[in-house]
């Protein structure tokens, strides 16, 4: 750890991470002391039945994977250690859930089903299944019998029940495995005790103890005697050349539920009396309300809101609402407002010098909505007193900080925070924005004021225009170079300062929570902005002297996390600069990537793609193939794609990825199908990100308000041949995988399209017309009433 | 008062609903048919398509009157007499989902193709417009595949 003295911003981390929270359950229950009480047990379980286990694994910190410089490297600029070799946000994430981990329950129930409550919101990344298989390779039993629930926010859990960064497999890679361990060793005990034969002559199968006699025990028979057991102290987790279940490709838990209609969102979650609600938003982002004319309504900020029978009737009486506007945050701007005020924050390089070659260059970002299919929505049941005083809130929602969310809405009701209770739903998607809770805040403050139950859900339009974005970034980078070899890189990142009230920091309090979107600039901001950024941004490159400054603008605008944050970005530009600059040096891309990566693995990943895809081999005119490398939450990964640029040149829309190859390093791959699904669903993002899909703020609010004008990409985009290359185990800690596929991806679309076309890629999405009619400021669109098809 | 009688993957349903309501409420909001997913509203996202006539199409932006006497085919309705669908046991055996919440839509949009004709082309499912926030196209499309050669 000593590297990070380095930076001064380890103090601030080191802050963040040591403060203590005065409830903190240090010393967690023992182990075999905590049956779940009556009112925890699942409904129709009866508490005797139930054998609940607590956790009381010390967990390693994750190896570094340092390297050190081969001869190959030895005369290369070597760039020092990243803050991230040593410790980044899924270490801090890891550490931080490391107390409260004995809090984490798993239980057998008296049908010998196994449940597990976790703590984390599945978005459909896959989580629940990779840690459901965990729990059957340790107990031995099939996954079809693992349950995996969403817990319900659980202040106790502190920081042990956030979801993001890629961390949720992680954190819990080291405790969950021992758990399940330690529940199997005590349904052994319990049946060498009632079959009257020492444990080490028994084994399980399948959810039951055998004996050699060929009698059997099922776990469902054992819970209750096996609830009375301690456990041994000695169990540990089976070794990996065992592995029955971990590392062989599983079906997601829930598909039959999805593909049967089965799966509940929180839409659909069957609250009685909760009436569909929807808000008319301003016409502008943060505008506010000055008067209803038509209507003697309610102000809820910052809309007004319509409660219905349906929500088609919502929508109606929305779009029927006279409502005079204030002023928003940002009226006015528009991008390229923006974005000269973010070229105004990123300090100019100086004049190079003289010797050896300097290579310079700006880009630009627009602004990404989340666009997850389920759109922004909530439900909340504020309960009051004869004197319409609130006494307590029950909430609903796709919510990765449900914590934080029940503690501002107490704040906002004048509750105490165990009076709110938060339960997570399965969410449609997320990719950061559900780390905010906006819209559980309104559907709390619209049930209080209308005293019934809210059923709160943004119109597609609306959760484009008003939900969270990616805001806009300006990336400013000079690479130097010298005698052959790249000396020091430096790149500048301004972007309007991202809210990180979500509930990553210490720093941020419940107080924080709840203030106005002005706390984006204080100084509580800054600090966890620029840890986030420090703790996941990494070069994997030999560059020399390498810096990346993140300098937030005070442009206040409704921003969020976006999948894989500052890195997609920061890397895409990167990786497009390492083909710039192997082009300045004469080198093939990936023979120079190769000299100056630092570490093994991702040379072994670019190497893959490389083999692979063909690299190199010759192409149509139109098209090329292009490559890219990348590392993140300690995975590593490489794409190699081809991409047809006639449809550019012919003028009749976006290149198309025709091809894509991609090898991922995860250390230890759990769900190799989850894996794959993860890559190829960042594949498509990154399509869409880099070709076609972006937001137009003019004059204060975005332009797009569905996807037939947010581009985001189709069946039709999608290549139809598709490699995904997983590494084997090797030895390494698992990494991260819901964020990682998106750097290489998307860079190796931008260099394939320089390549193909001769250009400089510098301005995303590529391909960016306003070849729509916006729906009106302030309105939902019109209704469309098509035929039915005979 | 205005009864609008329909049915729903082969029950009859009688629901108080003005003629131009939009039938995706109807079947959400008024009977609790909640596999049809609201996305969009304007028949952009799909992921609300179910079947009618054999045919997908969004009850987003259909009126409950037009449907009037015909019979609609939901994702719950799919699966007749408890057995699976030829296009869900695809998606099962391919493991297609993510989050899920467009794949009803997604599933009734390749049925519905399936329908049409049993040997669909790449062009046939590149004309397949419903979004996938999470990406599952590669599966999708193998999915159909799978479906289409178990069925002809």
């Amino acid at each position: 750890m000593n590297a990070i003295r380095f930076d001064p911003l380890v103090s601030l981390k080191e802050a963040l991470l040591k403060a203590e929270h005065p409830n903190l359950p240090v010393d967690g229950p023992t182990p075999g002391e905590s049956f779940v009480s009556e009112g925890e047990a699942p409904a129709g379980i009866s508490r005797r039945s139930l054998l609940t286990y607590a956790v009381s694994a010390p967990v390693m910190t994750m190896a570094a994977g340092l390297s050190v410089p081969g001869e190959a490297q030895a005369a290369l600029p070597l760039t020092p250690p990243d803050i991230t070799d040593f410790y980044d946000l899924g270490d801090a994430i890891t550490q931080s859930s490391l107390p409260t981990m004995p809090l984490v329950r798993l239980s057998v129930g008296a049908n010998g089903r196994v449940l597990f409550e976790l703590p984390r919101l599945e978005s459909g990344q896959g989580i629940s299944t990779a840690l459901a298989m965990m729990i059957a390779e340790e107990m031995d039993v099939e996954l079809s019998m693992v349950d995996v629930t969403l817990s319900d926010a659980r202040p106790e859990l502190l920081f042990n029940q956030l979801t993001g960064g890629s961390t949720t497999i992680r954190s819990f890679a080291g405790v969950l495995p021992l758990l399940a361990a330690k529940a199997r060793a005590r349904l052994v005990l319990a049946a060498s005790a009632q079959l009257g034969l020492p444990g080490d002559q028994l084994i399980t199968v399948n959810g039951s103890v055998r004996a050699p006699d060929g009698r059997k025990l099922t776990y469902a028979t054992l819970t209750l005697a096996a609830s009375l057991i301690p456990p041994p102290l000695d169990v540990r987790p089976k070794s990996a050349s065992s592995y029955r279940v971990i590392g062989k490709s599983a079906r997601r838990i829930d598909a039959l539920d999805i593909v049967t209609g089965k799966k509940r969102f929180t839409m659909d979650t069957p609250v009685p009396d909760a009436k569909p609600t929807m808000v008319r938003r301003p016409p502008t982002i943060l505008g506010t309300v000055v008067r209803v004319n038509n209507l003697a309504a309610i102000k809820a900020m910052p809309g007004v809101a319509v409660m219905a029978e349906t929500f088609g009737q919502a929508w109606d009486a929305v779009n029927a609402l006279d409502v005079t506007w204030g002023g928003g945050t940002i009226d006015g701007e528009n991008n390229a407002s923006i974005t000269a005020k973010l070229k105004a924050t990123v300090p100019p390089f100086l004049v190079p010098p003289i010797l050896g070659v300097t290579l310079d260059a700006e880009f630009e970002m627009a602004p990404l909505s989340h666009a997850a299919l389920e759109t922004d929505c909530a439900i909340a049941d504020v309960k009051m007193d004869a004197s319409g005083r609130p006494v307590s809130c029950e909430i609903w929602a796709g919510m990765q900080s449900p914590i934080a969310a029940a503690q501002s809405v107490a704040l906002d009701l004048g509750l105490s925070p165990t009076a709110v209770k938060a339960h997570v739903v399965s969410s449609g998607g997320s990719f950061g924005r559900r780390l905010f809770w906006d819209p559980v805040q309104q559907a709390a403050q619209i049930s209080k004021a209308l005293g019934r139950p809210c059923k709160l859900m943004y119109h597609r339009a609306d959760d484009m225009r008003h939900g969270r974005m990616r805001p806009p970034q300006l990336h400013r980078v000079r690479a130097r170079m010298l005698l052959g070899q790249v000396v020091s890189f430096d790149h500048r990142i301004a972007s309007p300062r991202l809210d990180t009230r979500h509930g990553f920091g210490d720093l941020l309090s419940a107080a924080a929570v709840a203030a106005p979107p002005i706390i984006q600039q204080t100084v509580g901001n800054f600090a966890v902005e620029q840890i986030l950024f420090k703790t996941m941004v990494a070069s994997p490159y030999n560059f020399g002297v390498s810096n990346k400054l993140l300098l937030p603008a005070p442009i206040i605008m409704n921003t969020a996390s976006y999948r894989s944050v500052h890195i997609q970005p920061t890397r895409l530009v990167e990786e497009i600069m390492v083909d710039e600059i192997a082009k300045a040096l004469g080198k093939d891309p990936v023979a120079f990537r190769l000299s100056v990566l630092r570490q093994p693995r991702a040379r072994a990943v670019l190497q893959a793609v490389a083999s692979a895809g063909q690299w190199g081999k010759v192409m149509p005119k139109g098209f090329a193939q292009g490559i890219a490398v990348h590392q993140e939450t300690r995975s590593y990964t490489a794409c190699l794609v081809e991409l047809d640029t006639r449809p550019v040149i012919a003028g009749t829309g976006p290149a198309l990825v025709t091809k894509a190859v991609i090898a991922i390093d995860v250390g230890n791959p759990v769900n190799p199908s989850g894996i794959d699904a993860q890559v190829q669903g960042a594949l498509a993002e990154s399509i869409s990100i880099v070709l076609s899909a972006g937001l137009h703020v003019e004059k204060g609010l975005p332009l797009e308000g569905s996807y037939s004008q947010y581009r985001f990409s189709r069946n039709r985009q999608y290549p139809k041949d598709v490699k995904v290359i997983i590494m084997p185990a090797n030895g390494e800690a698992i990494g991260g995988l819901g964020e990682v596929g998106l750097s290489a991806s998307s860079a190796a679309i931008a260099n394939a399209y320089a390549r193909a076309t001769g250009t400089k890629v510098r301005k995303f999405p590529l391909f960016f017309p306003v070849d729509f009619v916006p729906f009106p400021p302030g309105k939902l669109p019109n209704r469309l009433i098509l035929p039915v098809p005979v | 008062m205005t009864i609008q009688n329909f049915s729903v993957n082969g029950k009859p349903v009688s629901v108080d609903a003005p003629d131009d309501m939009a039938l995706l409420w109807v079947l959400r909001d008024k009977l609790g048919i909640n596999g049809p997913k609201y996305g969009c509203g304007i028949n952009v996202c799909k992921a609300c398509t179910c079947n009618v006539n054999g045919k997908a199409f969004t009850p987003c932006s259909t009126k409950v009157s037009s449907v009037r006497g015909l019979d609609i085919t939901t994702i719950e309705g799919l699966a007749a007499d408890g057995k699976l669908h030829p296009v869900q046991q695809a998606w099962l055996d391919l493991d297609v989902s993510q989050c899920g919440f467009c794949q009803p839509g997604q599933i009734m949009a390749a049925v519905a193709l399936l329908n049409r004709t049993r040997t669909p082309t790449d062009a046939d499912i590149d004309a397949i417009d419903n979004v996938c926030r999470c990406g599952t196209y590669g599966r999708i499309r193998a999915a159909i595949k799978l479906a289409a050669s178990r069925m002809a």
